[in-house]
């Protein structure tokens, strides 16, 4: 009897004890729910939930619970505002998520000022990371893909012209510039370069593309946010007739989203791009992660590279959690826990440099290409543990 | 030589195609303006759903595009001639604030009502081999869409101004324009025309929002508020309830904007901008409009 009851007294113990240590952590999410680029919010936020359900066990007892809140625009000040709510407010222990580089930068003072880990899982400004020592970027820079394009259209697709067309805001900017740097570099020359309105409609491209046409370069550089725009440049690039013409579309991997792919048709054909993710890389990582997401969103829902991002920037989150063991999550701990973390993404190999809290990763020129009735994107070339070459060369606000 | 008249045709061929779906889409929303004086701001919004009437008939359920373009004409129209007997006609004798906040209560709820059914991802549609490809004019070759699109709006204008100008209920249009206690006192039925014409404009907007997928820049639900202002612009430059004003002003900022980013992509946008500020000052009731 007695030993009975000491059971029973052990057995409340242990259970008190389990319950006093698990935590609910709260994880700020910024992204856009509504609006013209709801579809990218929308991406996101799968990544980082289909994280989330496969890896709940990692966490021991502790849950996460994500505090998602809408960015709307691609400008500022809607993004800060729900920053400001879900620090002061909400008391997230870590922030995440963003798909505009505006909205990036304009939270980079409030979690300096907060002492908030904040996550960035898209926004691709090469030197937003340079905005707070309490920012770690795990999606990618524009330097990335950019500068790697510009020397492969220089040497393997023989142009010996370019022109680069951008929408006009600073990861356009970013974009062009690294393509130029890494073109002329390889000896190619940027005839013109062309601002294509903003980000936060998809305008009218025919009167910039018809320019390009007439002017005749080898190579037309494309960066456009991921989204609206990305239909618009295929299908604006085949009503042109540019290929007949000679006139070869290149571009990150944002104008070759792998959820706008199948609506771009034939004009998406034979577009090359450098990118660090796209939904038909063949790894195993790659392989299991497109087919649980089928599973958890439905067999035509494919992930493209900002659903990658959603999901590496929780499995961040999750690291950040687990090397807290339980105590106080600080921006200084957390940024340290991230810096020099190793993961194995979907995309392949990804580390965050400890110098600059950047992500490490290859980058992949492909093609797309049509296999029945569908299109696809081919890996020509790998370019391996790339790192953000505008903080190497420092240019710019990435020198400062 | 070669060169300036290779820009020439260039400007001219892709601002008409321009021109031509601003005025195919705008000339129903100058007429409701001019015969009744009432602002419809959610004329944008009938553009909308007839792009998608368009899609959703072309890409899912294999309707020939051009059937699909006459599909959404009748059931736009009809939706139109519903909504003025329904909705519209309690607005008419009303401040205009009460009508502007009415019809853009009406686009809210259409955009929302849109992304709800179909997504606010973008919708493309695939047109047929025949529309796509382009047309060799010996010294330079122009896209068959921008072709088509120059030609069917030439026909429409040419049908528009036929029905205008030849036929009974186009003298008594334009007798309701002019003067329209006038036009009810010699017994024109001002409300049933009324109707006819918004039906007819809802449709025009909803042909030019099928044919225009191609041309601007995607459909999506923010189309209704995206297009808005410059259809207004339009409107205004040309004269309200005046056809020809509204084709006149549709060439002129097609082509101008066509020219201005063409030339200038830093700024070009802006041009029509300019050019809607000079042509108010200098005639504030737009180039055709009567005082």
């Amino acid at each position: 009897m007695l030993k009975h009851t000491t059971g029973l007294i052990l057995a409340g113990a242990v259970a008190f004890a389990a319950t006093a240590e698990a935590r609910e952590i709260k994880v700020g999410f910024i992204a856009p729910k509504s609006g013209g680029a709801a579809q990218l919010g929308d991406q996101m936020e799968k990544g980082a939930r289909l994280y989330m359900k496969l890896h709940a066990k990692d966490l021991g007892g502790d849950t996460i619970k994500l505090i998602v809140r809408d960015s709307k625009r691609p400008g500022g000040p809607i993004a800060k505002a729900a920053a400001q709510e879900l620090i002061a407010r909400e008391k997230v222990e870590i922030l995440g998520g963003v798909i505009f580089s505006p909205n990036a930068m304009s939270i980079a003072p409030l979690v300096t000022a907060a002492k908030v880990p904040f996550v960035i899982m898209n926004a691709g400004t090469a030197f937003i990371t340079k905005l707070s020592p309490n920012i770690a970027r795990v999606s990618f820079t524009m330097w990335q893909a950019g500068y790697i394009m510009g020397e492969h259209a220089a040497k393997e697709m023989g142009c010996k012209t370019a022109i680069s067309g951008y929408t006009n805001y600073p990861p356009g900017k970013d974009s062009v510039a690294a393509f130029a740097r890494g073109f002329e570099g390889a000896g190619g020359k940027v005839i013109d370069s062309i601002p294509m309105g903003g980000p936060r409609e998809a305008p009218d491209f025919t009167p910039f593309f018809q320019r390009v046409k007439d002017k005749k370069p080898g190579c037309f550089y494309v960066f456009v946010p991921a989204g609206n725009h990305a239909a618009g440049v295929a299908k604006t690039y085949l009503s042109l007739g540019m290929r007949k013409a000679g006139v070869k579309l290149i571009g990150p991997g944002d104008i070759t989203q792998d959820t706008q792919l199948q609506g771009m048709g034939k004009a998406a054909v034979g577009v090359i791009t450098a990118h660090h993710y796209h939904a038909d890389l063949a790894t195993p990582e790659n392989q299991a992660f497109v087919k649980a997401w089928k599973a958890a969103y439905g067999a035509k829902s494919t992930p493209d590279f900002v659903g990658v991002g959603g999901y590496d920037g929780m499995a961040a989150v999750f690291h950040i959690i687990k090397s807290a063991k339980g105590g106080k999550i600080t921006a200084d701990s957390a940024i340290g826990a991230l810096k020099g973390w190793h993961f194995n993404s979907p995309r392949g190999p990804i580390t965050i440099d400890p110098e600059t809290r950047e992500i490490v990763q290859n980058v992949y020129v492909a093609q797309v290409y049509e296999d029945k009735g569908m299109l696809r994107q081919k890996k020509l070339k790998t370019f391996e543990a790339v790192k953000d070459k505008c903080k190497e060369l420092k240019i710019g606000r990435c020198g400062k | 030589m070669a060169a300036a008249l290779d820009i020439a045709t260039t400007i001219l061929v892709f601002g008409l195609a321009y021109a031509m779906l601003l005025f195919i889409i705008s000339v129903g929303l100058s007429i409701t303006m001019g015969l009744m004086g009432f602002v419809n701001l959610a004329h944008g919004a009938f553009a909308m759903v007839g792009g998608y009437i368009t899609v959703k008939l072309v890409t899912p359920m294999g309707v020939p595009y051009l059937l699909a373009l006459v599909i959404a004409f009748f059931l736009v129209a009809a939706l139109g001639a519903v909504m003025d007997r329904l909705l519209y006609r309690h607005v008419y004798g009303r401040p205009e604030l009460d009508q502007v906040l009415f019809t853009i209560g009406i686009v809210f709820v259409s955009v929302a009502g849109v992304s709800f059914v179909w997504g606010p991802d973008p919708q493309n549609i695939l047109l047929p081999e025949m529309l796509l490809g382009d047309i060799d004019l010996g010294f330079k070759s122009i896209p068959v869409y921008r072709a088509f699109m120059i030609v069917a709006g030439g026909a429409i204008v040419a049908a528009l101004f036929f029905g205008l100008e030849r036929t009974k209920i186009g003298a008594q249009v334009r007798a309701a324009v002019d003067n329209r206690r006038m036009a009810e006192s010699c017994g024109i039925p001002t409300g049933r025309l009324f109707t006819i014409i918004f039906a007819l404009g809802s449709g025009m907007a909803a042909l030019g929002g099928g044919l225009g997928i191609q041309i601007l820049g995607g459909l999506k639900p923010v189309f209704a508020f995206e297009y808005l202002v410059i259809f207004l612009i339009v409107v205004a430059v040309g004269g309200l309830g005046n056809i020809r004003g509204t084709f006149v002003a549709a060439l002129l900022l097609g082509i101008i904007d066509f020219a201005g980013k063409y030339f200038l992509p830093e700024g070009g946008g802006f041009f029509i901008y300019g050019v809607t500020f000079i042509v108010l000052l200098w005639r504030p009731h737009g180039l055709l409009g009567k005082a």
